[in-house]
């Protein structure tokens, strides 16, 4: 049988969407593009940050969005020592799970220390905008520790 | 539904309505062996299709097995660059990212003769009004320098200029023809 060298090649799958956001996740979009963070409030006073358009417990609607602190705790995390390629990050990072200040739940973003010794579950961050903003997640362009706020 | 209640510093602003999610996942191929095979003659201009051990069926292009039945498919056979269209559809709507494509265009599962099931293409030097189930076509291929292991190689099938083959004959509708073909037979 004739033998060939193996064939490769790259495949790149790409889809360019673009979707609707809707008047709660508009909402908080709207609030990222102006710096400001919008939670949502559950029937019983506790705030979901990032909001939902529904109670992830008793799936009611929610309705009532209100501003939150830009400040938060990091109440878990885990060192990226090396971004992936499409990763927003190029240097290493935290990703941590922060719970802001007037809300009850946490956000999934990047800590923006350069080393993993920086790190300590219980840290107290701040929000770090970007100059340019569109309405987007990536316009948080991570959280940095307050300084020598301790734990 | 209740109107969402936003707080008063952004009353007036401009609300975001879409936001861009894009997904893009980079693979590297590594072909089988029955599409290896396909790839290598198909950089000669030349087509090549399976030939099922179950019924003889010919399936192009070769995945190297009959899906029907979930066996292998060794046997190869070479097809012609003609055929005719099973079934088409006529795209008005752009595709991102398809900037060569000018609109109206027409995909078609091309039958090409012999072959059981169809070939995914392009029709082209035909308008869409007159394209037809049963229309007779013919490969367009790239200019010989450009030929190379990629289904790209095609650029599209156009009118031959044949007599159509009947509507109850044509694509997938073929095989009851054929099966009451052979049952009188």
């Amino acid at each position: 049988m004739e033998t060939h060298e193996r064939l490769s090649a790259p495949l790149v799958l790409e889809y360019p969407f673009t979707r609707t956001t809707g008047p709660v996740i508009g909402a908080f979009l709207t609030g990222l593009r102006e710096a400001i963070l919008l939670g949502i409030k559950r029937a019983d006073g506790t705030v979901l940050f990032p909001p939902t358009e529904y109670d992830p417990q008793s799936s009611e609607s929610l309705y009532e969005m209100v501003e939150v602190g830009q400040d938060g705790t990091v109440l878990t995390w885990t060192w990226i020592d090396k971004p992936r390629d499409q990763s927003p990050w190029k240097q290493a990072h935290a990703l941590a799970l922060i719970q802001l200040d007037q809300t009850d739940t946490s956000l999934l973003h990047a800590v923006l220390v350069d080393d993993v010794k920086q790190m300590i579950t219980g840290m107290r961050v701040t929000t770090q905008w970007r100059d340019e903003r569109e309405g987007h997640i990536n316009d948080i362009e991570g959280f940095i520790p307050i300084e020598g706020s301790g734990v | 539904m209740s109107e969402i209640i936003i707080p008063e510093i952004l009353q007036g602003k401009e609300p975001v309505q879409s936001v861009r999610t894009p997904i893009r996942m980079e693979y590297t191929f590594t072909p089988g062996v029955a599409a290896q095979a396909y790839l290598r003659e198909f950089g000669k201009k030349k087509i090549l299709a399976n030939v099922s051990p179950v019924d003889g069926a010919i399936l192009v292009p070769p995945r190297g097995a009959d899906p029907r039945h979930g066996v292998l498919c060794e046997e190869f056979v070479e097809l012609p660059h003609q055929g005719h269209v099973g079934s088409f559809c006529i795209t008005n709507v752009p595709i991102p990212g398809r900037k060569d494509l000018d609109l109206p265009y027409i995909s078609a599962w091309i039958f090409l003769d012999g072959a059981d099931i169809g070939f995914l293409n392009l029709v082209s030097e035909c308008p869409p009004e007159d394209c037809r189930i049963g229309m007779r076509v013919e490969a367009v291929w790239k200019p010989d320098d450009e030929i190379g292991m990629t289904a790209e190689n095609i650029l599209y099938w156009r009118p031959n200029g044949e007599p159509d083959i009947p509507f109850d004959q044509a694509g997938v509708r073929g095989w009851r023809y054929r099966a009451s073909e052979n049952s009188d037979a």
